[in-house]
């Protein structure tokens, strides 16, 4: 008689500390061979409580703390929030803040897709890819730089506008960058888009149709790679949107490929975005003329008693706003982010709730690898595109 | 939302929730529901074809202390196709059950699962309501109101005991709200 031997299906624990993890992701994988029958993503081990501290901040005390949502897309996580003041005060910003906020959002998206490409190759095993990204976000940040004076963590958004005006001669430079992106991103192609290992890997990996994207709330790129042509910048304008041509592209059958595909397309975009809104700019104030809700001018203040006293009341007990509630969402890198307040009329949100896009997304992950190899996880945390930041908040 | 969108859309949702509080807020429109109905409610929101609502875009809960029915649950619903936004508040006592709509929409389970470990609402029907964002042995609701923001306990490793242990929050100086509530 044969021996027989039973097998059983075990569990692989990925992460917390793992380098295609993302950050700080712990997969638990169930396995079956090499086949993934269950995976349970536990999150959270970035978890620093910012609704909480949202409630016990003044609105411009709060604004730092959405840069270090998604570390990686960091202006863009500002915008939802001070759109959000803005429609509670009831306000709105000046024609050329809402351009310099798009051309930064757009900056900041090519920022995301670019660490996107970069962290997605170097998980499937394409290195050169990480190499040739940074070299382009590093000069991204250091636009970011020359405007706000920080390369990472700007807190350039402010309710009723931008902090302070380009200095002169950033738009030159921002025009530049623009001249030369098409090419580089041409090269991207170049290595990835046909490149056999990089299809074999990618094609037919993790297809999400469009039922099921909308059943996992998936949003941004995620939902636009299964086909469905939703973006926010066009179906709910805001800022300067509307005054911008822009194309939305999509995927056909929603796998990881099509959303590699849609991403970089989407960069395309953003520069023709970014192009446009440098035509269109002119010259103007970039803060809102309320001096009650936003700062008053430096030479101003040194002379006028009245822009003194506005500052300082700003700086210490910042702004009020009206009772209310707002849900404000806006089109980030990773799809919609959303800032929900609860205003009681104070200086303070009661309440402020933070939709984070990739939370969807990583929680998708588990019907997702549902019947994938285990070398297939690595591509799947790639395409969903995470950053803990977010996710855990 | 246009004012004729959500013109558009108010008269729709009265119709279908007739005896219902619609309530318009701003460019927002909010319907007020039981936690009995919101299962149903929600899966007409999502299949009616005048209404659309593909998307559950947020579920989070707001702690109102003061309040006879203390929480409140708020869904974020969106329609893609007809491009209109509805919000749904549901009260809730204390001790009451919400029901899970994870059978509506799948990511519904970390919304809830959140809205558990932050407020401490609880889903009928939730397959796995366990903690998600906090630690795994962690011990209160930390959104509410009377949760302090500096926490109830603080981590340390004892080099003595050779492991972390969970002490209570000791500071040197009192919580200090800064210009005052």
């Amino acid at each position: 008689m044969a021996e027989s031997t039973t097998f059983q299906n075990y569990t692989v624990n990925f992460g917390p500390q793992h380098p295609a993890a993302h950050g700080v992701l712990r997969l638990l994988l169930e396995l079956d061979g090499e086949v993934v029958e269950r995976a349970d993503p536990h999150i959270g081990f970035l978890h620093r409580g910012t609704e909480k501290l949202l409630e016990h901040k003044t609105y411009i005390q709060g604004l730092p703390y959405f840069d270090r949502l998604d570390y990686m897309s960091m202006i863009a996580q500002e915008h939802p929030w001070v759109l959000a003041v803005e429609k509670l005060l009831g306000i709105e910003a000046p024609e050329r803040a809402q351009y310099i906020r798009v051309i930064y959002a757009e900056l900041t998206r090519l920022l995301n897709h670019l660490l996107f490409l970069a962290s997605h190759g170097l998980d499937v095993g394409a290195m050169t890819m990480f190499l040739y990204a940074f070299r382009e976000r590093e000069e991204i940040m250091d636009i970011y730089e020359a405007a706000s004076g920080a390369r990472m963590h700007a807190a350039y958004f402010r309710p009723g506008g931008v902090s302070q005006d380009l200095p002169d001669g950033l738009e030159d430079r921002i025009r530049a960058f623009t001249d030369h992106l098409p090419a580089k991103i041409d090269e991207y192609e170049t290595l990835l888009t046909n490149n056999r290992i990089w299809k074999q890997r990618l094609v037919n990996v993790g297809i999400v149709n469009k039922e099921d994207a909308f059943s996992m709330g998936f949003v941004g790129p995620m939902l636009r790679g299964s086909g469905v042509a939703y973006d926010l910048r066009k179906a709910e304008p805001y800022d300067a949107y509307d005054k911008v041509e822009f194309d939305i592209p999509v995927g056909v059958t929603g796998d990881s490929y099509d959303r590699y595909l849609v991403r970089v397309e989407e960069m395309r975009e953003s520069n023709k975005i970014i192009r446009q809104c440098l035509d269109q700019m002119k010259p103007g104030p970039v803060r809102h003329e309320d001096f009650k809700v936003s700062t008053p001018y430096r030479g101003e203040m040194q002379e006028g008693m009245e822009s003194l006293i506005h500052h300082f009341k700003l700086y210490t007990e910042g702004l009020v706003t009206p009772p209310g509630e707002v849900y404000v969402g806006t089109e980030s890198p990773k799809g919609e982010l959303g800032v929900y307040i609860v205003s009681d009329g104070t200086n303070k949100p009661y309440r402020a709730r933070i939709r984070a896009a990739g939370y969807n997304h990583l929680q998708a992950l588990k019907y997702m690898a549902k019947g994938h190899m285990i070398a297939d996880v690595t591509t799947l945390v790639g395409s969903v595109d995470i950053v803990f930041g977010e996710i855990d908040r | 939302m246009t004012q004729a969108k959500l013109e558009k859309l108010e008269a729709v949702v009265s119709a279908k929730f007739s005896g219902h509080k619609v309530e318009r807020l701003g460019d927002a429109l909010i319907l007020h529901l039981v936690p009995e109905e919101v299962v149903e409610s929600l899966m007409l929101l999502r299949n009616d074809p005048d209404l659309d609502f593909k998307l559950m875009i947020d579920l989070t809960g707001v702690h109102y202390p003061e309040r006879e029915k203390p929480l409140e649950v708020v869904y974020q619903l969106l329609s893609v196709y007809k491009n209109h936004r509805l919000r749904i508040k549901v009260a809730l006592g204390e001790g009451e059950m919400m029901p899970s709509i994870t059978r509506v929409w799948k990511c519904a389970d970390w919304y809830e699962r959140e809205a558990y470990e932050m407020f401490g609402i609880l889903f009928r029907g939730h397959e796995d309501l366990r903690r998600l964002l906090t630690d795994y042995d962690f011990v209160g609701y930390p959104l509410r109101k009377d949760f302090p923001l500096n926490g109830m306990t603080e981590v340390r490793y004892d080099a003595e005991a050779g492991r972390i242990v969970q002490e209570p929050t000791d500071l040197a100086r009192e919580d200090r709200e800064t210009y005052g509530r």
